[in-house]
């Protein structure tokens, strides 16, 4: 009976939300007075791995084998379900990242296990092993029971939070055998835009819609994240008119977020937009439209045109920066 | 090429989600169902890559008779044929295993599915029947194209996107970007009526996942209104108040 925590890197970093898992999966280690383990695929230096015992791992797994140098779903699946079999993990943690969404059922799968993806809390303890979930795209949580004696959970970014809890990470190298037919996807090019800021697991979101009236118009809100350290995002009329990409589409077709600030310019909140961001921990909203109904579900509004708002709060963003 | 396509029967996107039997049941009353956004998409791409007799697409989904109608849509947007696995949907590990017990044995080149149903969102299905079926699985892809048993794949990642390709039988969840949703036109809606559409029995599988019950997310307070002319006031609140800058 342990915990097993997946830990997926870009470029040989972890990110925020890795972080976020191994803090999560050590407070399901302590729930269940067991032991943390984390396992690492590909080319991550000790140094960075030792990292991961601030949040409370104390064995990493490294493997570092040549034919998963690069993400294959398929074969990191198999190589972290074989880990927990020898490690007799039964509860696995991953974070419900694009890879980790890829990985998870496939583990599941195999260790014939129940899956709660897109976990929001803690596991309850109330002696059924269930997890809160969301659901129907944000517009609902589904309280998940995990019936099976393995369990899978995927935790959305932003959703728990990174928690210290020092420990001295052992490293240990892991040796899997790599069937061929696992390999059957092969990466040729991975493109990823480094000056901005990524929108599944930003902290801070600055969105805008058709309110703006045209792509040209989207330097101040640019600049405005740009200040803040914010990711952009838009509405789904603003993706389908290709003014902006569909990677920044928000709302119940395109991605859920959850960040802790989501400023929402010139969008009005339909309903399906309200679903993929009502789990954003404060709501901003600025609309000329006193009746829009996105101001009945944010925290702080300005009723005012995008056009004379942003650009005064771009200053006064730099005044309060100095 | 012989492609099959998963599709899940979704509430309609503007349907306001309500619970009844002490929250442990989704509301079903007055609820429009219709095929899931993103399975459109999967079946667009499907439709224009067997178009003009390259191929057939058949169409799959797990689900009780009341699920015909949004079957029926599928067809009527081009899908040659339609199969329906009779049971109700438990979660998403049942549905993958009653779709790989079926495709098993029928040698498609290509099964599509969505990213995700918009009322669960798991995004579990797919690479589930990949798992089952011992096939490469691609999730949330955002570009496919497939030139004789070799296909090229956009996939998004954080921050950016990864290509990648991949030979034989695999399985892919289709995200936006992948196709243009089709609209049925008046020929697909007349045809759809006798396209066939096979209902076959379930297969067992083991229960891993129960919903207890559902919760709405809490409501918000009342919104604090700052007037247009005081940006400075937001950036203070949002500062010390909420304090997320």
């Amino acid at each position: 009976m342990s915990v097993l925590v997946y830990v997926e890197h870009a470029e040989g970093k972890f990110k925020k939300s890795v972080f976020e898992a191994v803090s999560y999966a050590k407070a399901i280690a302590d729930q269940q007075s067991t032991n943390l383990t984390a396992i690492s695929i590909g080319d991550v230096a000790d140094s960075e791995i030792k990292e991961l015992g601030k949040y409370g791992a104390s064995k990493v797994l490294n493997v570092s084998a040549d034919q998963l140098k690069t993400f294959v779903n398929q074969a990191y699946a198999s190589v972290i379900a074989s880990a927990a079999e020898k490690e007799g993990a039964d509860v696995i943690v991953l974070s419900n990242s694009f890879s980790g969404k890829g990985l998870a059922p496939r583990i599941a799968v195999k260790l014939k296990a129940g899956l709660a993806d897109g976990a929001v809390e803690l596991p309850s303890t109330d002696g059924k092993f269930s997890v809160k979930k969301t659901a129907f795209s944000g517009k609902a949580f589904a309280i998940t029971e995990l019936t099976s004696a393995n369990k899978v959970i995927a935790l959305n970014p932003n959703a728990f939070g990174v928690k210290e809890n020092a420990a001295d990470a052992a490293i240990e190298t892991f040796t899997a055998d790599v069937k061929q037919s696992d390999l059957g996807t092969v990466i040729k090019e991975i493109v990823r835009a480094t000056d901005k800021v990524s929108l599944p697991d930003a902290e801070l979101v600055v969105s805008a819609g058709r309110g703006l009236k045209g792509p040209e118009n989207w330097g101040m809100i640019e600049e405005l994240a740009g200040l803040l350290g914010a990711a952009t995002a838009c509405s789904k009329p603003v993706s389908d008119a290709d003014w902006r990409p569909h990677s920044e589409h928000v709302g119940q077709t395109g991605i859920a977020i959850s960040p802790n600030l989501y400023i929402a310019i010139g969008i009005s909140g339909a309903i399906q937009h309200l679903a993929g961001v009502s789990s954003s921990k404060v709501i901003v909203v600025i609309n000329k439209d006193p009746e829009a109904p996105f101001f009945k579900v944010a925290d702080y509004g300005i009723v005012g045109d995008a056009f004379e708002v942003v650009p005064k709060l771009i200053e006064a963003l730099k005044a309060h920066k100095g | 090429m012989k492609i099959l396509v998963c599709i899940s029967n979704v509430p309609d996107t503007t349907t306001k989600i309500t619970f009844t039997n002490d929250n442990t049941e989704f509301n079903t009353a007055g609820v429009q169902c219709i095929v899931n956004p993103y399975d459109e998409i999967a079946l667009s791409r499907a439709i224009e890559l067997t178009e003009g007799g390259k191929g057939t697409v058949t169409v799959i989904n797990v689900g009780e008779a009341a699920n015909d109608p949004t079957i029926r849509k599928a067809l009527a947007i081009g899908a040659d044929d339609a199969v329906r696995v009779n049971a109700a949907p438990r979660d998403a590990y049942f549905v993958a295993k009653q779709i790989a017990a079926y495709a098993k044995d029928k040698d498609f080149d290509l099964i599509l599915t969505g990213r995700e149903s918009i009322d669960y969102n798991g995004n579990q299905v797919a690479a589930m029947v990949g798992e089952f079926l011992d096939i490469p699985s691609v999730s949330i892809i955002k570009k496919l194209d497939v030139a004789g048993d070799h296909a090229t794949i956009e996939r998004e990642i954080e921050g950016g996107k990864e290509i990648l390709t991949v030979s034989g039988k695999f399985i892919a969840s289709c995200a936006e970007g992948v196709a243009e949703p089709k609209i049925p036109n008046m020929r697909g809606i007349m045809s759809a009526r006798t396209k066939p559409l096979n209902v076959v029995d379930a297969v067992d599988s083991e229960q891993v996942t129960k919903v207890i019950r559902y919760e709405t997310p809490a409501p918000r307070g009342t919104v604090k209104l700052i007037p247009a002319d005081q940006t400075e006031s937001l950036i203070n609140l949002l500062h010390s108040e909420a304090k997320v800058i």
